[in-house]
């Protein structure tokens, strides 16, 4: 296992280098100057000249690149050209409420979407069956932004039952927290459901009933288990999609995550912080692929992991 | 009595369309893109008013106020912050979502039908560099690249082609790759590769074809993906910009006078997400009907 684990990791350096370099190659393309952002509009040239020369901005690009790639391994991701902080200090203090945030909406999102997936497979093609998945595509098509103005606007305009933006209390992360949940709680149903009905027409399932297991123990003791490998797929594929929509739930509900710090970098012309965050986040979903294949083995013993 | 034996056969296409007729959901998706499609077309025709033409005196105007504006005299949906009337902007609007999903799709399936059919059949180095390149683009935040192409490029509707064209390929490279590797093994090919067919020949006319299933799936299912980023690009200020209506920069717009105009903000969203639904309602229904081992 640990060594099925640090091979992985090997595997996933030259992807990490790759989304390093087209990073590295886009923001090199972006029009206007980081550093006249940086210094305001009045800086004399030699100032400028020389802040260039520091930051080693005057180095060809091969050697600029290189130089990220060698310290980014050490641990060290630069300074932001904008606050002047160490990038991996703005990244440490933002990932959390990010995290907080994922989580807290990926766990109530992963209750519903299983439990409302079982009982549609299980009462198939009832009305509880044809509403739910109705729903659920409803939540899938809905684009998030609107989801989380739509929030705003009906609970806390309107019903002023919740605060619309902000993040000092548990009650800001209310809305924020459901609006990110929504689409992954109806895709989580939707695959539950298509991964539950395949199981429950297995000839194992037809045995368990057979020898006059009660149904609850044919569903939770036979089905759940082997249902939820495929689950587990999309949960790990919904990894990205979760750091996706909080970009935006963030940026909405005006709550200093990772997803608002990396818009605000982008917008600032910050290259340090930008390379730094999608550096991390892309390390963060190869951690995530990780962690999901290695789940196989506990869901399913057959799968052996090399 | 040989007409008994004799049941009349049925293409594969044709199968499939008789199953997507049954599937109540999939027909009901395929009407709505129809009705959708016809609306983008008609836009100036069926349009009360013309999207860009501003009215001052009447900003923000609830549903049903008089209009000045509009040819039957009414905001049905209200007016914004320019007087202008937000029903004939929901209709122009069909017309960019409608182009991103399905243009953005073509460059898409264009790209990675190429790449993967290139990389399935030939293997090796080609095989490599496709497939590692897919790989990274799999790893980076989605979104994120999104906005660093349109900061890099500027915002338009074109640089949104490209940066949905960039990412998206891989995924159906992945797919084409999967069915060629597995096509290219297959007797009929090795026949056909006896006759002295030409490389290009048994890949478009003996192997690409039998992808098409999986190929029509996965660009039906692309499309609402597309038209939810650009919504998203042009909701950031990132994407189609004003006074060009897109449904993303209206609900943008919209959300400054939520106050003033609640309703504003709802029906460029209802828009949406009526496209987006049916979308994947056909796209459910075509994965069921055209490519069983799909179904999941």
């Amino acid at each position: 296992m640990a060594g099925y684990i640090v091979r992985r990791l090997i595997m996933a350096l030259p992807v990490l280098v790759g989304v390093s370099l087209i990073t590295f190659i886009l923001l090199n393309v972006v029009p206007g100057d980081p550093v006249l952002e940086m210094m305001g509009k009045h800086v004399d040239p030699l100032t400028l000249e020389k802040v260039r020369e520091q930051l080693g901005l005057n180095d060809p690009l091969y050697v600029q690149f290189g130089r990220f790639l060698f310290n980014a391994l050490r641990g060290d991701l630069g300074k932001s050209f904008k606050t002047g902080q160490p990038v991996t200090k703005m990244i440490m203090d933002t990932f959390p409420t990010t995290v907080k945030l994922a989580l807290s909406s990926a766990f109530v999102a992963i209750i519903i979407g299983i439990t409302v997936g079982i009982i549609s497979a299980v009462k198939q093609y009832s009305f509880f069956d044809h509403a739910a998945m109705i729903t659920a595509l409803a939540g899938i098509s809905a684009p998030i932004f609107w989801v989380a103005v739509v929030a705003q606007l009906v609970f806390g305009l309107q019903l002023k039952w919740l605060p619309i933006s902000g993040y000092s209390s548990p009650k800001h992360m209310i809305l924020p927290a459901v609006v990110l949940g929504i689409r992954f709680a109806a895709s989580i149903a939707r695959y539950t459901r298509s991964a539950f009905l395949e199981v429950i027409r297995q000839d194992y399932i037809r045995t368990a009933r057979a020898k006059g297991l009660a149904e609850r123990a044919v569903i939770f003791g036979h089905a759940l288990k082997n249902a939820m490998i495929p689950v587990v797929t999309i949960i790990g594929m919904q990894i990205s999609g979760l750091l996706t929509g909080s970009l935006l739930t963030e940026t909405i509900f005006a709550i200093p995550g990772l997803g608002r710090l990396s818009i605000w970098a982008l917008s600032n012309r910050d290259f340090p912080l930008v390379q730094g965050i999608v550096l991390f986040t892309a390390a963060v979903f190869v951690i995530g692929n990780l962690i999901v294949d290695i789940s196989y083995a506990f869901l399913d013993p057959r799968v052996r992991l090399q | 009595m040989d007409k008994t034996l004799h049941s009349k056969s049925t293409s594969l296409w044709g199968d499939a369309w008789r199953r997507l007729k049954k599937n109540r959901p999939a027909v009901a998706g395929l009407v709505v893109i129809i009705f959708l499609i016809i609306v983008a077309v008609m836009a100036p025709a069926i349009s009360p008013a013309d999207p860009i033409k501003t009215d001052l005196p009447n900003r923000l105007k609830p549903p049903g106020a008089p209009s000045a504006i509009c040819k039957n005299g009414v905001y049905i949906l209200g007016s914004d912050e320019f007087g202008r009337d937000i029903l004939s902007r929901v209709i122009y609007g069909t017309r960019i979502s409608l182009s991103v999903g399905i243009i953005s799709q073509a460059i898409v399936t264009v790209i990675g039908v190429t790449m993967g059919a290139l990389a399935g059949y030939y293997g090796g180095m080609m095989d490599m560099l496709v497939m590692r390149t897919a790989d990274i683009l799999f790893a980076f935040p989605e979104l994120l690249f999104y906005i660093g192409v349109m900061f890099a490029l500027g915002p338009s509707i074109y640089n949104i082609f490209i940066a949905l064209a960039l990412i998206g390929w891989a995924g159906v490279a992945r797919l084409v790759r999967s069915q060629v590797l597995y096509l290219r093994e297959m007797e009929y090919v090795e026949a056909a590769r006896a006759q002295g067919l030409s490389d290009a020949r048994i890949i478009l006319r003996h192997i690409l074809p039998n992808c098409m299933g999986p190929i029509i799936v996965s660009v039906t299912m692309g499309i609402p993906g597309a038209i939810l980023s650009e919504a998203t690009l042009s909701f950031l200020g990132l994407g189609v910009q004003p006074p060009t209506p897109s449904w993303g920069n209206m609900i943008y717009a919209a959300r400054a006078y939520m106050l003033s105009n609640p309703w504003y903000s709802v029906w460029p969203g209802i828009a949406i997400m009526v496209t987006v639904f049916a979308f994947n309602l056909l796209g459910d229904g075509l994965r069921d009907a055209l490519d069983p081992r799909l179904k999941r």
